[in-house]
């Protein structure tokens, strides 16, 4: 049983795109030598941030809800697990269901496959691999007493909107302590333009570079086109 | 004759690099270990606490150790991996035999005939050109009582002066520089120090990637309102959501400390009190960056004049603060001077020798610390003593029972080293933990050199690439194979213990060593049984010296999880103590064996020295011909040479080969895009590999990371020029010209992306 007071914060400013996490999920003996964790760059041409996603354990998680074998089951703790053997179909459903893409259909296997926070750790007091390991503890397993002890910068989050869809997880984000939101709303962020910057992000601008003086760097490009 | 036995595809083909994954008991979820055993990872300098799984003399995997205070259970991912190097299919199990009509060009020998036609070989060529024909070659990934040992086998076997190692690629400036400024070179403080600094000034060190787990100490510091600034010609993963971002150009380190001090000395944000009884020097430092203006510092920089004293201010108004520094300012021709800048605006800011008041450079290797501390330097001894030094020669002439006449004087870095080797001076080379054809710059010279080689015996646990041209190969171990001791990045002396056996034929790299003095002839002071009895007598001989070890045993450092040094045996009227380590060097009344309580410094007044640090650009810098700065680095997945990390299934698949970053602006210029083969050439070579076009680096410079050999390799660009106090190369600039490549290279289809 994990315990109550135990909670999983992931805070991808922190993320500096290592995959410490996907080699260490990959260690766990549930599924050893199979990742769990998506940890992608956002736009590597223009930045290095990457966002690690873990499972983020819905309190109503569509994945179970649109399984037709009813393969996906969560415990009474709130961990939600991968799909049972015996009853997934590998329909692929709860892959394209999931709002944040989490489960990975493991064709080898016929089976469903997801982060289950570690379920064999974590329901005996361990912390899940990735978040033991991450060297930015970008992802954190902690008490809302720890959390807010070590990041008086932000809070977290559980409450994301998918248009009028309103999902709440178990897993927390972490936001700015001055953003005045409730929930994050996904699918507002997909479109960048739309989105109002009321949050300064500590982010050094992509521009950077074209602060320099241009004299810097034209003149010497000139030789290079001889 | 140390050419290449055979084709090069044919050495690929049986020795690797090929990957290993998990497989057989190491895939099995229900395979209960044996044991666990608590060591370290055997990589970077941070040396994170580990617990390896061990079941049937195999590491199976890892468990995190949380309990260790450093890392607390934090791994990046080659720590996570690093199990996979045992039981890897390209492991040596024999001793090999140059044999050019074997596959691979080399045949298995009975271990015991390759000792001896190596010592014969020693011999023949000693007896012939004199003691200093034959040179060693070795390592900062060793354990302290290896490095330790390979310092005495150089001295006291084979008599000879040249020995050096590959510490010399890595913190020889921040040493050098340490040692200028403070009398000593350790970091300052305990990584602890990091959190609670109100600003962390980052220079020169891609923290994200090549110290992991130093991202949680900046970023905890942050969260307790610490200020970061990052200076780096890249947006590195720690530099992307810093407070200020300085995107220095290459090499121009210096002026940008010069410009920094000259700010917080006119708008008197310095710490009088502290220059005034705790440094000399100050005066004439205070007139030598007069002349950096902010607008002079923006030209040489490339950094704003209004980011330039933006920082001043920050750093000049602290209460506290911890300045880092790696490579990125250290791999220079200037890289002592860049260092020594960095030093003081700490010492001008007064903020060393306290809590959350740090400096300290990013130690790269394993034991970086360590292995820079006891002997294997080539005009040091152990102790952090000076070879040059007569008292310093008496004393470890005493506790070696040599003659002090009959111990070699100081000898010449390692790529001095290889320029000997080309002229024929030296003709013999014994090589362990180093791989000088990767490792070193211009590496076409350092292949001619290998190749002039009368006799080239190579100790490793896998072919190196260097180790293809060996006339003999012998079977060494692995970090998890043997025990000892390392220092980390803070000063930390820590355990590495044994979890399985060396397969095979495969030794232990010391008893290679004392198996080779034995067949010599030469046992005198070479049969030790254990690691502790080199550790014992390691104690004996650094008592009463600058880095002094005497009062560290194996159970205080399993004790206390680890002992910072200097950890004396006696205090200063001799009577035996028991010294719990020194977490925090130069703090104010600490006594040291240099200042005799005059100080905390390590000058006989007790007082640190602000050195002058003129300016001078990078010994090739841009021209019309090669009108761009080429700088080198690591990236997260890989280490070092990739000897051991190109042949990890798993780190490959993360970065399988290297690339070529460039800014969008220069790639539309030259018409590269992202993706496609691109050609650098510098005026030592060139290499064709994929352009990787991203906003994250400065347009007037590229970037390629260093850990591939042969055609992939950067250092076949890379310049030889060396600072001249510390003699480390300028991998960090060197001016090199790009183009969009006709055709993918031949490689492309012949090699794997680790070879």
């Amino acid at each position: 049983m994990l315990s109550e007071n135990m909670n999983f914060y992931i805070d991808p400013s922190r993320c500096i795109g290592c995959q410490a996490c996907v080699q260490a999920c990959g260690e766990c003996d549930t599924h050893k030598g199979h990742p769990m964790i998506h940890l992608e760059y956002v736009d590597r041409a223009h930045s290095t941030q990457t966002a690690p996603v873990v499972c983020m354990h819905c309190n109503h998680p569509t994945c179970a809800k649109v399984c037709p074998a009813d393969a996906i089951k969560k415990t009474p703790d709130g961990v939600v697990q991968s799909a049972r053997k015996p009853r997934c179909i590998a329909c692929s459903n709860c892959v394209l269901a999931c709002p944040f893409g989490v489960p990975k259909m493991k064709s080898d296997f016929e089976l469903m496959m997801k982060c289950d926070m570690c379920y064999d750790r974590t329901s005996e007091g361990k912390r899940p691999m990735c978040a033991t390991v991450c060297p930015s503890q970008a992802l954190f397993f902690g008490t809302q007493e720890q959390i807010e002890q070590l990041r008086p910068r932000s809070k977290p989050v559980n409450e994301f909107k998918f248009g009028r869809e309103v999902v709440r997880t178990k897993v927390r984000m972490m936001v700015p302590i001055e953003a005045a939101i409730e929930h994050i709303d996904v699918t507002a962020a997909m479109d960048a333009q739309t989105t109002s910057r009321r949050v300064r992000l500590n982010v050094v601008p992509e521009d950077a570079f074209d602060a320099m003086s241009a004299s810097l760097f034209e003149p010497e490009l000139e030789g290079s086109s001889q | 004759m140390a050419v290449l036995p055979t084709d090069e595809l044919n050495l690929i083909t049986q020795f690797g690099p090929h990957t290993a994954y998990d497989a057989g008991v190491r895939l099995d979820a229900g395979a209960e270990p044996d044991k666990l055993v608590k060591t370290h990872c055997c990589f970077c300098g941070q040396q994170c606490g580990i617990q390896l799984k061990v079941k049937s003399n195999q590491v199976i995997g890892f468990e995190p150790w949380e309990e260790f205070p450093f890392n607390k259970g934090m791994l990046c991912p080659k720590g996570v991996k690093r199990y996979l190097q045992g039981s890897h299919p390209d492991r040596l199990l024999t001793a090999l035999n140059r044999d050019p009509n074997a596959p691979g060009g080399f045949s298995p020998m009975p271990y015991e005939d390759a000792i001896k036609t190596v010592a014969d070989s020693i011999s023949a060529i000693q007896s012939k050109h004199g003691n200093s024909a034959f040179g060693v070659l070795s390592g900062a990934s060793l354990t302290t009582e290896k490095a330790y040992l390979m310092g005495k086998f150089a001295r006291v076997c084979l008599k000879t002066p040249y020995i050096d190692y590959n510490g010399r690629l890595c913190m020889v400036s921040a040493g050098a520089a340490n040692k200028k400024a403070f009398g000593v070179d350790r970091a300052a403080n305990p990584w602890s120090d990091i959190i609670g600094a109100e600003v962390v000034w980052i220079s020169g060190a891609n923290v994200a990637e090549c110290a992991p787990i130093t991202t949680n100490y900046v970023w905890q510091a942050r969260e307790r309102g610490a200020k970061v600034i990052v200076v780096d010609p890249r947006i590195t993963p720690i530099a992307r959501t810093c407070d200020l971002f300085l995107p220095v150009k290459p090499g121009r380190d210096a002026a940008l400390f010069n410009g920094v001090l000259n700010i917080m000395i006119e708008r008197d944000w310095i710490d009088h009190e502290f220059i005034r009884n705790f440094t000399v020097g100050f005066d004439k430092v205070a007139e030598t960056v007069r002349e950096w203006t902010p607008r002079r510092t923006a030209e040489v920089t490339g950094i704003s004049e209004k980011l330039v004293h933006q920082a001043a201010e920050w750093w000049g108004n602290a209460k506290s603060s911890f300045l880092m520094h790696a490579r990125g300012i250290e791999h220079h021709s200037h890289g002592v001077n860049n260092c020594l800048g960095a030093i003081n605006i700490v010492l001008a800011s007064g903020r060393i020798g306290r809590k959350n008041c740090g400096y300290a450079t990013i130690t790269g290797q394993a034991n970086g610390q360590g292995g820079r501390e006891h002997g294997q330097k080539c005009d040091q001894l152990p102790g952090g003593r000076d070879l040059a030094n007569p008292d310093h020669r008496k004393h470890i002439a005493h506790i070696w029972g040599i003659k002090e006449a009959d111990m070699p004087g100081p000898g010449v870095d390692a790529y001095e080293l290889m320029r000997k080797i080309d002229s024929g001076e030296i003709k013999g080379l014994l090589s362990l933990c180093f791989n000088p054809l990767v490792s070193l710059p211009d590496n076409q010279f350092v292949k001619r050199c290998l190749e002039k080689l009368e006799f080239y015996v190579a100790i490793d646990f896998f072919m190196n690439d260097s180790a293809r041209h060996a006339d003999i190969v012998l079977p060494g171990s692995l970090q998890e194979e043997d025990e000892g001791t390392v220092t980390q990045i803070e000063g930390r002396v820590i355990r590495i213990n044994k979890a399985v056996d060396c397969p095979g034929d495969a030794r232990q790299d010391w008893r290679i060593i004392q198996d080779i003095a034995a067949a010599l002839g030469r046992t005198h002071g070479m049969t030790f049984s254990s690691p502790g009895e080199m550790f014992q007598e390691l104690r004996r001989a650094s008592k009463g010296g600058v880095i002094d070890y005497s009062g560290i045993t194996y159970e205080k450092i399993e004790k206390q999880y680890g002992v910072f040094w200097p950890c004396p045996s006696e205090d200063k009227d001799g009577k035996p103590i028991e010294h719990p380590g020194t977490p925090r060097m130069f703090e104010p009344g600490s006594w040291n064996p240099v200042a005799k309580g005059a100080g905390p410094f390590y000058f006989p007044d007790g007082k640190a020295h602000f050195v002058a640090t003129p300016y001078a650009p990078p010994t090739e810098d841009v021209d019309t011909e090669f009108p761009l700065m080429l700088t080198t680095g690591r990236v997260v997945s890989q280490f070092l040479s990739g000897t051991q990390t190109r042949r990890i299934g798993p780190l490959v698949d993360q970065y399988p080969e290297p690339r070529i970053e460039l800014h969008p602006r220069l790639a539309q210029k030259l018409g590269i895009n992202d993706g496609d083969w691109a050609t650098a050439e510098t005026r030592r070579g060139s290499v064709t590999l994929r352009a990787q076009v991203v906003a994250t680096i400065r347009p007037d410079t590229i970037f390629i990371p260093y850990h591939w050999a042969g055609r992939k390799s950067a250092n076949r660009l890379t310049i030889s020029a060396q600072d001249p106090i510390s003699k480390i190369p300028e991998y960090k600039a060197c001016a090199a010209r790009l183009s969009k490549a006709a055709a993918a290279p031949a490689y492309a289809n012949e090699l794997q992306p680790q070879q």
